[in-house]
């Protein structure tokens, strides 16, 4: 801790990605013998930032000083030398290969392997006793639990001689006890005199374990603090973000019958977790119900259960009054049912990038017959209709043949709402309507979506800015871990009272 | 100012780099001559003269480029979905044995039904043999390119055993079927057009021909101006947008690989119906792996299809004549070259594409 120098330190570093900027003149500097953590949304750039600590990227602008050297990171071979160590958050082992094998991947030291093992064998041994690493070498790492390959990514970092090591999400695989164990293991590596950047958006973690915290969100570093002054939901609040608050004009809500209700759901992904649990909630027409929450805590899930993109483990879900058996939970149905989706990420879902506007406006309605004759579609009809939608929405340039890949954020975003608000929807799910779209199409959006509950629309709104959710939700739920942690109205919360919900400080706490 | 994909103009993506692909391909090409000691204008000449110097290497050029249109529609059907069929030969194979068993089972009808019916029942074959891989594809997700040239196999065992055990002529040693009756050939063009008082030389091209020509149409509705083309696109483009919009991506693949085996059986109606009278072993003879070329160099449209099929028309009737006239030219040589021209249209389209985009930056200036 008093080592003259820190160990890592950031000034300024910028990164962009076409015109996505990751990491916008972001400083960082980590003391040598402490635990660091970083926390913030997916997609706020950590493992950005991480990358290009670890030389997978290089900055555009920015510096780099390990212990008080500037260093030019350039590939990871350049960050091992500069004692950087990473363990990522998927594991880079070889599964049929023995733990000292791949401990010396990378790192054989010459043509022969017989040295390097021996070599790996003593150093392993005194690893383990010096930081209480139970491991057998021979052990084959396919045949180890999860929370022994991830000792062995440690080790395999300590033994290339990294001083600081870097984990990204590590708890993310781990079962708790594992994860205490982690703690434990990543305490005594401290105490060693390492230097330790965890990455993650678990609050818990950062709580338990971190000596500092830096909180990252779109890109820019927002604070750093001491672990010890702060709490979860000033770190909730930190990372969601408060911004100029926007004022939205609406008048009070003329609440009518519930459309959609869904009770007890739940959904379980591909690895078995369970992202959705025993989720119960109801719209009724004319209102919106805003979903708060840190990204990645079941707002997607619950996104794409009710919009019949996956199917529940369990649950029910009433549209209209009548229960969805599974086969009328499709998309192509619950349009014609109108329940329509402007979904959470417009490029990847929503449209279909290399499509022209004229084409993206159909798309889930490429079989209305208003299009063309029988089983073709007219492209004269599809751009007239596109055109109109285009000039209702104020979409720029209105060119039904532009590529969509060429349309700027907001106006993407206002050809997806065009195409599914034009259909009079029941129920609207909508998912981050207003993310990389700039201020102008931010209030656009806005008055659309109310004007929509004015008429009587159920409204689902998700949105990582949960300024967005207060200024527009009549009704509040917060989502933690998949679960819905509670319910406010929004005239009756505030922004610390949700960072509690949304940190997992269930309602007895309150 | 974005780096990642290059971004190119239409004309410049359709047009600009595969005629750069081919200028780069023949100066290589023009190099493996020289190296022999021939001269490549020579060559150059002797090519194009015996490819469309005459109606007689023009006959045959356009009776290669019905073969390659069809197998290049093939993929590029597939290609719009998102899939890599290398199947083609397979399909062809059983859309040969379906036409066969058609033309020789149904030898009474008259030619009116008879034509049509062996033609479909070819686009049968074809579809039902790529509709295998696609439905294993879409349901257990066994990967099309696998399962495409491992059907390929079946089919090259599958047309062996038939024709020398079950449909061969009898009392022949070939592997081969009986001559198909007269009203199941394809009038050939010569024939055609001289029943209007214009004199043809006689060579292979026969009505297939336009069938080729109707089939690039139509491939260009379905695919541009269609509903199911449309979704066909959508999957190809974004699958997680084709479920999104409610289209389901499963179905678009079995039934896209059903439509591209059924153009893949083309060569067959062009090959045994149109030429040979008869089904023979090995009639495919590569062409169903060309129009992967094909294909590729046409962008997946039917007017470059239609093109780099002509192009790949030429190189083979070209290629032919020039073996002859020049010994030192090997037919080896040439099948080198067309490798050449396949290598620099396919696989290293990449290349000249970043050339192009930084050619026309340069020109642009900096006010992109």
């Amino acid at each position: 801790m008093t080592s003259p120098h820190p160990a890592i330190e950031l000034s300024g570093i910028s990164k962009a990605f076409g015109p996505v900027k990751a990491n916008k003149d972001v400083s960082l500097s980590v003391a040598a013998g402490s635990i660091h953590g970083i926390v913030g949304e997916n997609g706020a750039g950590k493992s950005t930032l991480m990358s290009i600590l670890y030389g997978f990227y290089e900055a555009d602008a920015g510096e780099i000083r390990v212990r008080g050297e500037p260093r030019r990171i350039r590939s990871s071979s350049d960050a091992i030398a500069a004692g950087i160590g990473m363990v990522h958050q998927h594991f880079m082992l070889v599964e049929p290969l023995s733990v000292v094998e791949n401990i010396v991947l990378g790192a054989e030291g010459g043509a022969f392997l017989k040295g390097g093992i021996a070599r790996a064998r003593a150093e392993l041994a005194r690893l383990s006793q010096e930081y209480g690493l139970a491991i057998d070498p021979d052990a084959i790492v396919g045949t180890l639990s999860v929370g022994l390959q991830q000792r062995v990514e440690i080790l395999k970092a300590l033994y290339r001689g990294a001083e600081v090591l870097i984990l990204d999400e590590p708890t993310a695989v781990l079962t708790p006890a594992e994860a205490d164990q982690l703690f434990e293991l990543l305490r005594a590596l401290k105490a060693q005199g390492k230097t330790v950047i965890l990455i993650t958006h678990k609050l818990r973690e950062i709580m338990a374990v971190t000596d500092r915290v830096s909180v990252m969100r779109r890109g820019e570093m927002v604070a750093h603090v001491e672990t010890e002054r702060t709490s979860p939901a000033e770190l909730a609040e930190a990372m969601v973000g408060r911004r100029v608050l926007l004022r939205v004009e609406k008048s009070p809500r003329q609440r009518g019958a519930p459309v959609l209700e869904a009770a007890g759901l739940s959904v379980i992904d591909e690895r078995g977790c369970e992202t959705l649990r025993d989720a119960s909630l109801t719209l009724h027409e004319g209102e919106i119900v805003g979903i708060a929450g840190v990204a990645g805590n079941g707002q997607s899930e619950l996104l794409d259960v009710l919009a019949g993109l996956t199917q529940p483990a369990r649950g029910v879900i009433r549209l209209g009054g009548q229960i969805l058996n599974a086969a009328d939970r499709n998309p192509a149905n619950l349009r014609r049912l109108g329940l329509m989706h402007i979904p959470e990420d417009r490029l990847r879902t929503g449209l279909v990038t290399a499509f022209a506007a004229a084409e993206n406006a159909i798309l889930g309605y490429h079989d209305d017959p208003a299009f063309g004759p029988g089983p073709f579609l007219s492209p004269a009809l599809v751009e007239k209709h596109a055109r109109v939608g285009m000039q209702d929405y104020d979409v720029r340039p209105v060119d039904p043949t532009l590529k969509t890949a060429k349309f700027s954020g907001g106006n993407q975003q206002k050809i997806v709402l065009a195409r599914e608000i034009e259909r009079a929807p029941k129920v609207l799910l909508v998912g981050q309507p207003t993310r990389g779209v700039d201020i102008g199409a931010i209030e656009f959006i806005h008055r659309r979506l109310i004007a929509l509950r004015d008429q009587g629309v159920a409204i689902l709104l998700v949105s990582v800015e949960l300024e967005e959710v207060m200024a527009l939700s009549d009704r509040i739920l917060a989502l933690c871990g998949g679960q819905i942690t509670g319910e406010r109205e929004a005239v009756a919360t505030d922004e610390r009272d949700l960072g509690l919900l949304m940190a997992g400080v269930s309602e007895r706490a309150a | 100012m974005s780096a990642a994909p290059i971004e190119l103009p239409r004309w410049a993506d359709t047009a600009l780099v595969p005629l750069v692909s081919v200028a780069a391909a023949l100066v290589v090409a023009g190099l493996v001559v020289l190296s022999i000691g021939e001269s490549p204008l020579e060559a150059t000449a002797l090519l194009l003269r015996g490819s469309l110097g005459s109606l007689e290497g023009l006959g045959f050029t356009l009776y290669y480029t019905t073969n390659f249109i069809f197998t290049g529609l093939a993929v590029a059907v597939a290609f719009h979905a998102g899939l890599f069929n290398i199947g083609g030969e397979g399909q062809a194979t059983v859309a040969g044995i379906f036409a066969a068993i058609a033309c020789l089972w149904l030898a009474p009808l008259p030619g009116i039904l008879l034509v049509p019916l062996a033609i479909l029942a070819a686009a049968a074959g074809g579809a039902l043999w790529a509709f295998i891989p696609g439905y294993l594809q879409a349901t257990r997700g066994s990967h099309v390119v696998i399962t495409t040239i491992m059907f390929n196999f079946i089919a090259a065992t599958l047309i062996v055993y038939l024709l020398v055990e079950v449909m061969g002529k009898a009392g022949s040693m070939q592997p081969e079927t009986p001559d198909f009756p007269k009203q199941a050939v394809l009038t050939p063009i010569h024939e055609l057009l001289g029943a209007f008082g214009l004199k043809l030389p006689s060579t292979p091209l026969n009505t297939s021909f336009l069938l080729a020509i109707a089939a690039l149409v139509a491939v260009w509705a379905l695919i541009y101006r269609s509903r199911l083309g449309y979704a066909i696109r959508t999957v190809g483009a974004n699958p997680r947008a084709a479920a999104y919009a409610g289209i389901s991506p499963a179905r678009i693949i079995m039934v896209a690989m059903a439509i591209s085996g059924a153009l893949a059986g083309g060569l067959a109606v062009n090959e045994a119906m149109g030429v040979q009278h008869r089904l023979v072993l090995d009639f495919t003879a590569g062409y169903g792996f060309v129009g992967i070329a094909v294909a590729l160099m046409g962008r997946g449209h039917p007017v470059g299809v239609g093109l780099a099929a002509l192009l790949f028309g030429v190189l083979y009737q070209g290629g032919a004549e020039l073996s002859f006239d020049k010994p030192t030219i090997t037919r080896d040589m040439v099948v080198v070259i067309g490798g050449i021209v396949i290598l620099f249209a396919g696989a290293l389209d990449g290349l000249f594409r970043r050339l192009v985009a930084s050619v026309l930056s340069l020109g642009r200036g900096k006010t992109a």
